[in-house]
């Protein structure tokens, strides 16, 4: 593998905002010129590298994987909406229209002609036409352009709670009249906003994936700790638990799981019981990649050396052996959050996991389970293109991280 | 090696009781149990049960037995056949499912063959053109891939059938074959509508094994036997297929052990889906209505089914690769 090494774009400097390892520059900025001088030129910061700390030489790594930086800042756009959902959506996600059952979706216009004919920047969305299909008896939707509803960034709507602590009166992005309709990827059934709703499953399906990994990494680094850091008898049964759990095929015992839980139960605890459900079989694979990293570490020659300095196990354990394992076990977590968002949207839809007050991917993809409502309204699969769109920039985000993590990969 | 082969059938045995015992825990662990859900049944219909009746009802199914009690007397009778009764159906279970865990062996098989066959080609040329456009685009696409849950490739598929081609894709047969018995017209008839749901389960394992296909044949390419049989002018084609591919194809035999559990996961979805006559659909019936034998009955064998699955993978694995040792 010997790929040239790539230039930066210019502007692609150290600072860059919101990259996953942000934290990690913490060279000088002396060295800092002099390596992005040197990367400037097409050759690898050699002067750099000697005195790079492993966080800066991941980022230089990760940098390189130009798809996995796209997916990166995909990513954070993703967070930030789940984490500001409230502002970003326009509508009440559970508030109903009857009058736009299955209404289109509008796309939304940035340039409008003005008196003189001239564009100028005034964002609208056409208005509907109805008419009412005889034979089918329901009604059709035809976008109708002669009708304009402008729309704006940062409008004043109807006061809301923040995060349920603060009130706001603004959205993202809105209608001026709030009478008008913005449906901007359409209606559901009962005349809800599917582009609210999506942005408020987001929120749902992007904290199962975190706090379900969260979970399985306590569980990982314990189980999968002891296993390395203590071999022998331990070890072989924790091994064996290992892989009968890999080897169970997972939706059944899932939704067997997920089946048991009462229906009467409020929606927060149910939804804390599937992330425990998910976390269950997720802890394997980190547990594996701990305990092999233990293994190979337990052996090295300056493990060796700290112990007979006489350093004592915790220290030797966080000190000396966990900084050459957190970078693997980070890559990997990023691995594990998709397979938790993809199991999660499956339960879902398939009615044993989240229930509908609570508004999940999955949850939105049960209105597209019979083939009769998406073969009237296809953007009922919004929803799942939200779930690819999530799960690819994770697992390319994971991807790099893991290329950038390896210490012997030199692309 | 036979002592590897012995050793590893011996385990089959505590696998077996594992996978039975976390069915048994499944099955019973909703609270109430059938008779529960039946009385509140009669009771919406105007005629509620008397408490006579209803225990007579558990009596009679044994469910007011201990626990552990009930645990052996299922797995001593299923040993011996008989696997209880499904309340829903008012049938032995043993009845109802086996044409549905054939279909979904079926199914299963097949998938695995396509996945295999697809998988193999790109695989190889993948690795073969590292960095190239053509690696790019199959890297990229099997990423794709994996990144689609299959009940929503599923559906896109049922979505496309139905709007532009005008055809209904559910079952695996058509309105008259459905109870007919097996012809070769049937058999037809069953191809016909196999290949959905075997592209459908097919795609994310395919993805996930180009991927390991690529990495594993990346790593023998640059070795030095693939230079020497280069020094000594092999056609390169030959020189690849008949050594680095060879030593790359592993994962094929090993595929057999992890993308089984995920080929009956999938099912479970695709097939409530598409509606097809597997073990999936009445299994999630079964788990919503607490037909508690039936869905005992089906979470066990499709966990034997893979635990067989991951063995025969294991012993081919341990008869073709002359690297892997056991005896340690």
């Amino acid at each position: 593998m010997t790929a040239s090494p790539t230039t930066p774009e210019p502007g692609q400097g150290g600072s860059l905002p919101g990259g996953p390892v942000e934290h990690s520059l913490i060279q000088s900025e002396a060295v800092e010129s002099e390596i992005e001088a040197l990367e400037a030129a097409g050759q690898p910061p050699a002067a750099g590298r000697a005195v790079a700390s492993q966080w800066k030489l991941m980022w230089w790594q990760f940098r390189r994987h130009r798809l996995a930086m796209a997916s990166a800042v995909i990513l954070l756009l993703i967070f930030l909406v789940a984490a500001f959902c409230e502002f970003v959506a326009p509508f009440d996600p559970l508030a109903f229209t009857p009058r736009y059952t299955y209404a289109p979706p509008q796309a939304i216009h940035l340039f409008d002609r003005d008196e003189q004919g001239d564009l100028v920047l005034r964002p609208y969305v056409n208005g509907f036409k109805v008419t009412i299909d005889k034979k089918a008896l329901r009604r059709v939707f035809v976008v109708d352009p002669t009708v304009k509803f402008p729309i704006g960034f940062f409008v004043k709507t109807e006061p809301y709670k923040m995060w349920g602590l603060f009130t706001l009166e603004h959205k993202l992005i809105g209608p001026l009249d709030p009478s008008n309709p913005m449906y901007l990827l359409g209606a559901d059934r009962l005349g809800r906003d599917l582009f609210s709703r999506t942005v408020y499953g987001t929120r749902i399906s992007m904290s199962i994936g975190l706090i379900g990994v969260a979970l399985s990494l306590v569980l990982g680094v314990v189980l999968g700790g002891i296993s390395g850091y203590y071999g022998g008898r331990i070890d072989h049964v924790i091994q064996r638990v290992i892989e009968f759990i890999l080897s169970l095929p997972t939706t059944p015992l899932w939704l067997g799981l997920a089946a048991a839980l009462p229906s009467d139960w409020p929606p927060l605890r149910i939804y804390l019981c599937i992330t425990i459900i998910l976390s269950l079989y997720g802890w394997t694979n980190l547990a594996r990649v701990v305990r092999g990293r233990f293994l190979s570490l337990r052996t090295e020659d300056f493990v060796t050396a700290a112990r007979l300095d006489g350093a004592s196990e915790p220290r030797i354990i966080f000190r000396q052996m966990a900084p050459s394992f957190v970078s693997h076990i980070i890559a990997e977590v990023s691995l594990a959050i998709p397979n938790m968002i993809l199991a999660e949207t499956a339960l879902s839809f398939l009615g044993l996991g989240l229930q509908p007050p609570i508004i999940s991917w999955g949850v939105l993809l049960q209105e597209a389970q019979n083939i009769r409502s998406i073969a009237t309204a296809p953007w009922l699969f919004a929803p799942g293109v939200a779930v690819v769109i999530a799960v690819l920039a994770l697992n390319f985000v994971g991807d790099g991280l893991r290329d950038a993590a390896d210490p012997y990969s030199h692309r | 090696m036979y002592r590897f082969i012995v050793r590893r059938l011996l385990w089959m045995i505590p696998s077996f009781f594992a996978v039975s015992l976390v069915s048994f825990i499944i099955m019973r662990l909703p609270p109430g149990d059938f008779v529960t859900s039946y009385a509140a049944d009669l009771a919406t219909s105007g005629s509620p049960a008397d408490q006579g009746t209803l225990d007579n009802l558990r009596h009679h199914y044994g469910l007011d037995r201990p626990l552990y009690v009930q645990y052996v007397t299922w797995i001593v009778n299923a040993l011996q056949g008989d696997l209880g009764v499904s309340f829903e159906y008012r049938a032995p279970v043993a009845d109802i499912i086996w044409s549905r865990l054939g279909m979904t062996f079926l199914v299963a098989s097949c998938t695995l063959l396509f996945v295999w066959a697809v998988a193999f080609p790109i695989g190889i040329y993948s690795a073969l053109r590292q960095y190239k456009i053509g690696d790019y685009i199959v890297t990229f696409l099997g990423f794709v891939g994996m990144a689609t849950p299959n009940f929503l490739l599923a559906l896109v598929v049922m979505y496309i059938s139905v709007v532009y081609m005008g055809y209904s894709v559910g079952g695996l047969f058509s309105p008259d074959f459905v109870n007919a018995p097996w012809s070769f017209a049937r058999f037809m008839d069953l191809l016909h509508h196999l290949w959905i749901p075997v592209v459908v389960l097919g795609v994310a394992g395919i993805a996930a094994l180009i991927r390991i296909m690529r990495a594993n044949l990346l790593d023998e390419l640059h070795k030095p036997y693939v230079e020497t049989g280069r020094a000594k002018g092999l056609p390169e084609l030959t020189l690849v297929l008949r050594y680095p591919v060879r030593v790359a194809l592993n994962p094929f035999i090993s595929t057999v052990g992890w993308v089984l559990p995920t080929l009956v996961s999938g099912d479970v979805i695709v097939a409530t889906v598409l509606s097809l006559p597997t073990a999936g659909p009445i299994l999630i019936q079964a788990l919503k209505t607490q037909d508690q034998y039936l869905a005992g009955a089906l979470l066990l064998f499709q966990c034997i089914f893979v635990l067989i699955g991951t063995l025969f993978s294991d012993l081919l694995l341990a008869w073709l690769d002359p690297r892997i040792r056991y005896d340690s």
